[in-house]
């Protein structure tokens, strides 16, 4: 295994990102998904946004892109309010995964992986070690590399895309759902990676999942959203020992159906 | 850009050689108008001066357009055309003289009759109307029990059916709309005894018919002329002799044979227009391949340059249709607009600006390839799954970049098949092309048309459609080379 692959290949390690969210409120036409929604996500840490479908915990994850502008309220990057003219420089430092992986079809995993380095003008043999490193990193065999999306397991998507958002070295990683269309196995599989992936890298993570156990699991601080706004914010114990209302602990009950995970 | 190519010639060309270029002749699209082309060309060749004949280029429309905008020098017309159709405030009577008076404002001189009118008229067989003694058409108000078959515009025409019968006061009430072709067939095999026909046609001897005198002048006169333009008269004093010579020399008896000759003998219009003169000409036709080769060349010209063109504007429309959602709209509304003019109306309104031959039909087929490229490539570019868009937007490569590695690729294939489509449609429309000059397999399929010859019509026919699949073919396998693998294999799972 790679040791600190943040480090690899002289790229200069960048701090990571802090994102802030204040009082943002969001509409798409007539539906609200978020109201008055204020977070914070602190450089270094691993949350996990968590809610059922609805809550708007996808919107989160795209105002923090850029991808959605608030209609109220403020999004802060690093302490300053995000401007448009800097949103592609924040995407190119931050890394995005989403539920299929969103791999371009027409590209083989390497022109995946390379589509922002050859913008910023790396050369071959860089790319390629960057990418010979992010595969020891996600334990994909060397060959996937030539391969295209389709001769891929729903598994190795998802790898490739973790792949594709790290390659750049990220300071920040934003997950939606990404082990959302996954088998079981493999999602069990794949969520032990993930957490020893995000451990060694050190970067601001956010993950977006509906799943409470696979939240548990990964962060450390759980963020539940309902119809828009925080309902909870806390650890697994604070949501077992000291639910904000019922629908918390009704949330707790439900992810406790499955069968309990180890710590 | 006409205009530019003008100056360009003009200045390429020292003024004393202004009038080197040969003296262009133009013929409507029926055998009449083809073999009168032919006798002025060949006699203007006979007297030295050099002239070429720009073939079938469709109906009055677009000889009278071509005529005034200079890019034909003459051609044959009927002076009922001038006075019913082309001119405004002419008397339906005018003659000649009053004609030439009308026509020189307009830089057109006329030339005298050429001897024989090409009017409406009446027909009946010679033994039926010799028995009933019918010579005029006053003398078909004894007869009421007779049968009439008009062509379908006859029976509508302002100066037809309607009219005629007010005029002579006729009785008849069996009157029927017919197919004029078929009206030839009807009234020889008995089923109808009297038919319109215009009094050259070449089927008049054919079918032993007898052409009733319009005894009371209803019809209006269709002298045959020349049309030419007045700069003639100054550029080529020589050419202008010899048309005027013209005058008076084909009677309507001659016309008739010369029109059955090529109509129904099978004779070529240059043989039979030499005839007439007393000229020889060398058998100028070339052999089959040659000829092919030649038609397939311009057609193929005709659709490349066309589609290529197109190409560069389409594909950008496209993308900016895909872009700005209500702009797009309007692009598709407008290019689905051009789709929706008639091919033969399209080409005929790109004469003024382009002239006639290659280029008008360029523009037409140009304006017709657009709709099916735009339309897909705004298809292709909108149907990319959002999710891809988005993962594309989130990496941070700009818009321009995402466009052509991630958005144009995704969308490749529906932007062939537009291409495929346009140019597809483009084989076909392009036999139309013919109508203004520009050649190419129309030609052979409106000589056929008129000759009524069904060899002829597959001599373009066929070479068109087999075209058409070819092209169909070699943009199947540029697909398949320019689909990324990737977008080839099924998914897995």
């Amino acid at each position: 295994m790679a040791a600190d692959v943040s480090t690899g290949i002289g790229q200069q390690v960048h701090a990571a990102t802090s994102f802030t969210l204040e009082q943002v409120g969001k509409c798409f036409g007539a539906v609200v998904a978020l109201r008055g929604l204020s977070v914070a996500f602190a450089a270094g840490t691993t949350t996990a946004l968590i809610g059922s479908s609805g809550s708007g915990k996808s919107t989160v994850l795209r105002l923090l892109l850029g991808l959605e502008w608030p209609d109220q309220g403020c999004v802060r990057v690093d302490g300053r309010a995000l401007e448009r003219d800097q949103v592609l420089a924040l995407r190119r430092r931050v890394g995005y995964v989403i539920q299929d992986g969103g791999l371009f079809p027409h590209l083989t995993v390497l022109g995946n992986l390379a589509l922002l380095p050859r913008y910023l003008h790396w050369g071959r043999e860089r790319i390629r070690a960057r990418a010979d490193e992010l595969i020891a990193l996600t334990a994909l065999p060397p060959a996937v590399l030539t391969r295209y999306p389709a001769e891929l397991s729903g598994g190795q998507r998802q790898r490739v895309a973790l792949m594709r958002a790290l390659m750049a070295d990220p300071t920040a990683l934003l997950l939606d759902e990404p082990l959302g269309a996954l088998d079981p196995v493999v999602r069990h599989e794949l969520q032990d990676e993930l957490k020893a992936i995000f451990r060694r890298l050190g970067k601001t993570v956010v993950l977006v999942t509906h799943d409470l156990a696979e939240a548990a699991w990964f962060a450390p601080r759980l963020v539940l959203l309902r119809d828009g706004a925080v309902l909870q914010d806390g650890s697994l114990e604070d949501f077992r020992e000291r639910p904000a209302d019922s629908f918390v602990t009704r949330f707790v009950e439900a992810g406790r159906q499955l069968p309990e995970r180890a710590r | 850009m006409k205009r530019w190519r003008s100056l360009l010639l003009v200045a390429a060309v020292l003024p004393g050689l202004a009038w080197a270029a040969p003296v262009r002749i133009g013929s409507k699209q029926f055998t009449e108008s083809v073999i009168l082309a032919e006798v002025a060309r060949i006699s203007a060749q006979d007297a030295g001066v050099p002239a070429v004949h720009e073939r079938e280029l469709g109906g009055t429309s677009i000889l009278w357009a071509a005529l005034r905008h200079g890019d034909i020098d003459v051609y044959p017309e009927y002076t009922g055309t001038l006075t019913h159709e082309l001119l405004k405030g002419v008397a339906p009577d005018a003659d000649i003289p009053t004609l030439r008076a009308a026509l020189r404002p307009l830089g057109i001189g006329i030339t005298d009759g050429l001897g024989f009118d090409n009017t409406y008229a009446l027909g009946m067989r010679e033994v039926r109307a010799e028995a009933l003694g019918i010579r005029t058409i006053s003398d078909l108000r004894a007869h009421a029990e007779l049968r009439f078959g008009f062509s379908n515009e006859f029976m509508q025409r302002q100066d037809g059916w309607p009219g005629l019968r007010t005029r002579y006061g006729l009785p008849q009430t069996d009157v029927r709309g017919l197919d004029h072709t078929l009206s030839y067939r009807a009234v020889a095999s008995g089923a109808v005894d009297v038919i319109d026909l215009y009094s050259t046609d070449a089927e008049i001897p054919y079918y032993h018919l007898r052409t009733l005198t319009d005894d009371l002048h209803y019809f209006p006169r269709y002298q045959a002329v020349y049309l030419y333009r007045l700069v003639l008269e100054h550029d080529a004093p020589a050419f202008m002799r010899v048309l005027r010579g013209l005058a008076g020399r084909i009677d309507e008896a001659t016309m008739r044979r010369m029109n059955a000759d090529v109509k129904l003998r099978g004779m070529r219009d240059g043989a039979v227009a030499a005839g007439l003169l007393g000229v020889h000409v060398d058998a100028e036709g070339t052999s089959f391949w040659p000829r092919l080769l030649a038609r397939t060349l311009e057609h193929v010209r005709l659709v490349a340059i066309s589609l290529g063109l197109a190409l560069l504007l389409a594909v950008p429309l496209g993308i900016l249709a895909a872009r700005l959602r209500r702009l797009g709209q309007v692009v598709l509304g407008l290019t689905g607009m051009l789709q929706t003019v008639p091919s033969l109306a399209m080409f005929v309104f790109m004469i003024p600006l382009f002239g006639i031959g290659t280029w008008p039909a360029v523009a037409a087929l140009f304006l017709y390839s657009l709709l099916p490229i735009v339309r897909n490539t705004h298809a292709g570019l909108v149907g990319i799954a959002p999710a891809l868009r988005e993962s594309a937007a989130a990496l941070g490569l700009p818009p321009l970049r995402r466009l052509r590695t991630v958005e144009l690729p995704l969308a490749l294939r529906p932007i062939l098949a537009g291409v495929k489509i346009a140019a597809v449609i483009n084989v076909g429309t392009a036999t139309l092309a013919a109508l203004i000059g520009a050649g190419g397999y129309g030609q052979p399929i409106l000589t056929g048309i008129r000759l009524n010859d069904i060899g002829l019509i597959l001599e373009g026919a066929v070479p068109a459609a087999v075209l058409a699949l070819l092209v169909q073919g070699v943009f199947e396998l540029v697909e398949r080379a320019l689909t990324p693998r990737g977008l080839r294999l099924p998914a897995r799972e």
